[in-house]
């Protein structure tokens, strides 16, 4: 089994595994704040049109998911003005979306591989192309994310103060919305479409029950994501189950772990709501 | 001196309604003053007039004899409270820093000065002993010390406070009034609150707005808070007791949440 990862085509699944993770990671903590679990799939279920019309075109899946979740963004980003309003966009893009990729899918001969594919994820079958792709996409994203990474936390914290202050909401929600699409495009690659959220949200949510601590709660994500992808590669490589069903399996397990720990520790400590305020000179006196 | 906010002749129309007209105040630095008036007159709006994010449809504004401007760092905002979500990864020191520089762009990194004044605002406010905790596992009252915290963490010389007595227990609510009125004192700052009961407030303000159905009056409480003023304001019979020290509108909504249906615009 040792021998299996000498082959070039395990080697750049690791390292696209490794980008992956690391762009879920972060992107995800933002998403569990700014409850885009929806705008996520929707995402992901437009880039499987593209995807479905790259093959139809004879082009990479993966260029194909790419451009349609960008562009996605950018029309939920310019429909979706009010937060209410959001559901229905994505809802009506979607649709829309899967539609067409179902067309495009039954266009194309050989449809039953490349279906599976875009769905369930294909990573052991990554081109090097696909890695310096990721690695591209991934700088940007994990970039643009470092530049509007304080002003976004207090907009998807605190909308109204945010405002105030002179944070530009609507241009943050825009650029979050690309960075999103990065990274479903990037995810798309490891666990297809049909489980994206095993890696945009469940190693964020995980590491929200671990810590409240901004940083902290950063590094937990990353970790359980890195964890989930090369964990699932490595049982997938050895098991020749599919791979998409490990990294789903163990970053499920990964959050009821967390979910456990925040029962023991963290809960009791918070958890009982004052029903009354201490007054200024008693919390000094403590 | 040039006072903290002016406005002259100033007029709001949001939706084809006039929201109020004609308006002209001058609030000098370092006065503390009540906005009451009844659901939907236009009181939220007065502050996002002055926090530039809602234009005048006429009539000129000041804030510190500029225009208003989004952002301006010498107002301090307390929004209309919303409790923060609980499962939201946000500390109670997080929150705070925001007002310190939650609007700069790129990675909050620690810094030392920050924490040292998010550390003194927090206790300023008497929140030092949930500092770390999630800020949506707090109470009402302890989310509410958090808000006045954000708000004065950058040393604002105006105040803006909407509503921040909204379903408080009374201690609460008396602790938090005694709280802006302490940094009012300390600053010399100015400091506008918009509420729905004038009571908790009483010995804290200089002078009272009332807005109602597009028209309004200014002054001293005593003054304001009459029948005779009421009723012209509110177009309608006005009842005012006063019960040991306490002020009881009869016949007006002075505040509250139930929707008053859309007055007309009424000729000053």
């Amino acid at each position: 089994m040792s021998d299996l990862w000498r082959y070039a085509f395990v080697q750049q699944a690791l390292l696209v595994g490794v980008i992956t993770a690391v762009v879920a990671g972060c992107v995800g903590l933002f998403v569990t704040a700014r409850s885009m679990s929806f705008a996520v799939h929707g995402l992901a279920e437009v880039g499987f049109t593209g995807a479905a019309a790259a093959v139809f075109f004879g082009l990479p899946p993966s260029l194909g998911v790419l451009a349609t979740t960008c562009a996605a963004a950018l029309a939920i980003g310019a429909l979706g003005v009010r937060l209410r309003e959001r559901d229905v966009a994505v809802g009506s893009v979607m649709a829309l979306g899967t539609g067409l990729g179902v067309l495009f899918l039954t266009l194309t001969p050989r449809y039953a591989t490349e279906a599976y594919g875009i769905l369930f994820g294909s990573i052991l079958a990554v081109t090097r192309q696909d890695v310096i792709r990721s690695a591209l996409v991934g700088a940007v994203a994990l970039l643009a994310l470092a530049v509007i990474y304080r002003p976004l936390r207090f907009a998807s914290v605190d909308p109204d103060v945010a405002e105030a202050r002179g944070v530009p909401i609507r241009v943050l929600s825009a650029a979050f919305l690309l960075i999103l699409a990065l990274a479903v495009a990037e995810a798309v690659q490891v666990v297809g479409v049909l489980l994206i959220l095993t890696l945009l949200i469940v190693p964020a949510g995980a590491a929200q029950r671990l810590t409240v601590h901004p940083g902290r709660a950063l590094a937990y994500s990353v970790l359980i994501a890195l964890g989930a992808t090369l964990g699932g590669l490595a049982c997938a490589v050895s098991t020749g189950w599919p791979v998409s069903f490990f990294v789903s399996a163990l970053s499920f397990t990964a959050y009821l772990l967390a979910r456990l720990y925040a029962h023991l520790h963290a809960g009791p400590r918070w958890a009982p709501r004052r029903g009354r305020d201490t007054p200024p000179s008693r919390a000094a006196a403590r | 001196m040039t006072p903290a906010v002016w406005l002259e002749h100033a007029s709001l129309r949001l939706g084809g309604r006039t929201v109020w007209e004609g308006l002209s105040l001058t609030v000098p630095g370092g006065e503390c003053l009540a906005v009451l008036g009844p659901n939907g007159a236009g009181k939220t709006s007065l502050l996002r007039v002055l926090l530039g994010l809602q234009p005048l449809s006429g009539g000129r504004v000041r804030v510190q004899g500029r225009p208003p401007r989004r952002g301006d760092a010498s107002i301090g905002y307390i929004p209309q409270q919303r409790a923060v979500e609980p499962d939201l990864l946000v500390r109670a020191r997080d929150l705070v820093a925001f007002g310190l520089d939650g609007h700069r762009w790129g990675l909050a990194l620690p810094r030392r000065e920050t924490r040292r004044r998010v550390d003194e605002m927090l206790a300023f406010v008497g929140a030092e002993h949930f500092a770390d905790a999630p800020a949506g596992r707090l109470s009402g009252g302890e989310q509410q010390r958090l808000r006045i915290a954000q708000a004065l963490v950058g040393d604002p010389a105006i105040l803006l406070c909407d509503e921040p007595l909204l379903s408080l227990d009374l201690p609460s609510q008396q602790a938090i009034v005694q709280l802006v009125t302490a940094w009012r004192r300390r600053r010399g700052a100015t400091v506008i609150f918009v509420e729905h009961d004038i009571n908790p407030l009483l010995g804290a303000i200089d002078r009272v707005l009332v807005l109602a159905r597009g028209r309004w009056a200014v002054g001293p409480a005593d003054e304001v808070l009459t029948e005779g003023t009421l009723s012209r304001v509110y177009g309608s019979p006005v009842d005012v007791l006063r019960l040991h020290g306490r002020v009881v509108v009869l016949g007006a909504e002075i505040g509250g949440h139930e929707p008053l249906p859309a007055a007309p615009a009424v000729e000053r």
